[in-house]
């Protein structure tokens, strides 16, 4: 069996590895149920569930077509931008930003589609950045100005361009040398990130006692996030084949990646305080919303890119 | 005819991928018509958003009661609102006795059609639930047996307030309420109604706060 395994191309192991842990969860959470029917274990059987159906519609999304891939990460951007402005609170004269804030999504998918490098580096934090305020000036409405174009500007760089690094690694050539693809990059990146988000939660769960940043996020635990960064550390040896790393390298990356996981979860969890909600929204039973999932890569992807841009890519993206 | 293609290909696919509408308290909704629903205005995607509620089928049985002096001022609007959104359009000034709005719903009532109403008259500026007019008891008085559902729609306004063209895709949402109890006098029942929507206001507010 292990022959056929090899067998498969680096994708493909990777959606073996991921419904090996998928199944092993739903294991596990079925024996506890059997074990200890006294406990509520609904959250994590919600927890579960959604699990199943993100991780199939994102490796499908993945697998496929890369112009399909981009489209699904575009979608991404804009739903997560969507939950971001909900919450806020906006003004009327607002409306004109926030219009253009949106089309900044197509736009900045376009540029990672012709591969187009300089531009989707620049376009948000430069071109968005000082278009954004004119717009808001073009309705004459000064008070709430300044909060109006740093909320703003703030939501387009997090979703939009954070997470649009996740389109552009998806379109990196194949590194030469050892035939590591784009895409497998992207499922190192977006497994290790969510793995990450799990291994907090459950070491959290169970030895969690000290609260790390009560005042920010009540249930985060300096048990959770210890536990949680050295577990993900140690499992990333396993995603070793879908990238062109050493083992020391990749298990610095992924150290790299659990702090900034963390980072990114907090951050948002902070702006859920400031603004005073539990979740963003209710669409994933068990998790919250969509940006209570994706808060993570937020921070993961821009520094994973930039880690493999900075020693795989080296001359190589500007010539596209 | 037209109705249901454009629901089926264009407004419920805007409804649900660009808006993200959600809907909130469905079980509350009658199984059979005429039944009528009352609800705060602050957006011509009020009456979008509720009309996608329903199944398709179900368009033709229900009418968006509307402004005559706003929707039929032209013909092209007239007809694209009458026949894409099956509105029934009353006065709102210069009421005599053959125009008169009550004898116009309770007309679409008694041939087996549900009717939307929004009480407040026009839409609100400020995302506040302004007064309810009168009207509404009237109507109720005269068909007892009536269905009143309330309805509280939520961020319509932010996301094509009055006065604006495009549409933000903010995530609206529908809070479908179960019917209060109607009785005393028309100023009672109209408070009674105006209550019924500000608390699913409330309730809705609160939900999201921790």
């Amino acid at each position: 069996m292990l022959q056929e395994f090899n067998k498969l191309s680096a994708i493909n192991q990777a959606g073996v590895l991921i419904l090996a842990i998928l199944i092993g969860a739903t294991l596990i959470i079925w024996m506890l149920k059997k074990v200890q029917p006294q406990n509520n274990w609904d959250e994590l059987v919600n927890r579960v569930k959604s699990w199943w159906i993100m991780a199939l519609v994102f490796f499908g999304a993945v697998s496929l077509n890369k112009n399909i891939s981009l489209i699904f990460f575009a979608l991404l951007s804009f739903w997560s931008l969507k939950e971001y402005v909900t919450i806020l609170k906006t003004r009327r004269a607002d409306h004109w930003a926030l219009i253009l804030a949106f089309l900044a999504v197509p736009l900045q998918f376009y540029w990672i589609y012709t591969g187009w490098y300089g531009m989707f580096l620049i376009f948000i934090p430069v071109y968005m950045f000082l278009f954004l305020p004119i717009s808001l000036i073009l309705a004459q409405e000064p008070s709430g100005f300044l909060e109006s174009s740093a909320k703003i500007q703030w939501g387009l760089i997090a979703f939009v361009y954070g997470l649009s690094h996740l389109g552009f690694l998806l379109i990196l050539p194949n590194v030469s040398a050892k035939l590591i693809s784009g895409q497998a990059l992207l499922l190192f990146l977006v497994i290790i990130t969510e793995m990450n988000d799990v291994f907090q939660y459950l070491w959290g769960k169970t030895i969690g006692v000290h609260k790390i940043l009560p005042k920010i996020s009540p249930k985060k635990t300096w048990e959770g996030f210890v536990g949680g960064v050295l577990t993900t550390t140690g499992f990333s040896i396993f995603l070793k084949f879908l990238t062109p790393f050493t083992n020391g390298q990749i298990m610095l990356i992924s150290f790299t990646l659990a702090i900034a996981g963390f980072c990114g979860d907090v951050v948002m969890s902070a702006v859920k305080r400031d603004v005073g909600i539990k979740d963003f929204s209710t669409v994933i039973p068990g998790h919250g919303g969509m940006l209570d999932r994706v808060d993570s890569l937020c921070y993961t992807a821009p520094v994973f890119f930039h880690i493999t841009a900075y020693f795989y890519f080296q001359g190589i993206i500007p010539h596209f | 005819m037209f109705q249901k293609l454009f629901f089926l290909l264009v407004v419920k696919p805007f409804m649900k991928i660009f808006i993200g509408l959600r809907v909130y308290g469905r079980q509350n909704l009658p199984n059979s018509h005429p039944f009528i629903i009352v609800a705060n205005h602050s957006s011509h995607l009020d009456t979008l958003s509720l009309l996608s509620v329903f199944p398709i089928k179900d368009l033709s049985k229900i009418q968006p009661v509307a402004a005559g002096d706003y929707f039929d001022r032209n013909k092209a609007l007239s007809f694209l609102t009458h026949h894409l959104f099956n509105i029934l359009t009353i006065p709102r000034s210069g009421i005599n006795r053959e125009n008169n709005p009550v004898d116009i719903m309770k007309k679409a009532i008694d041939e087996g059609k549900s009717l939307i109403i929004f009480p407040e008259g026009t839409r609100s500026l400020t995302g506040e639930i302004g007064h309810f007019r009168r009207g509404i008891a009237h109507l109720i008085m005269e068909i007892p047996s009536l269905k009143v559902i309330p309805v509280f729609l939520a961020n319509m306004g932010r996301s094509l307030p009055k006065g604006e063209y495009l549409p933000i895709p903010f995530f609206c949402e529908i809070v479908i309420g179960e019917p209060p109890l109607l009785q005393g006098e028309k100023s009672e029942m109209v408070q009674a109604l105006e209550n019924s929507v500000r608390g699913l206001k409330q309730s809705y507010e609160q939900y999201y706060r921790e």
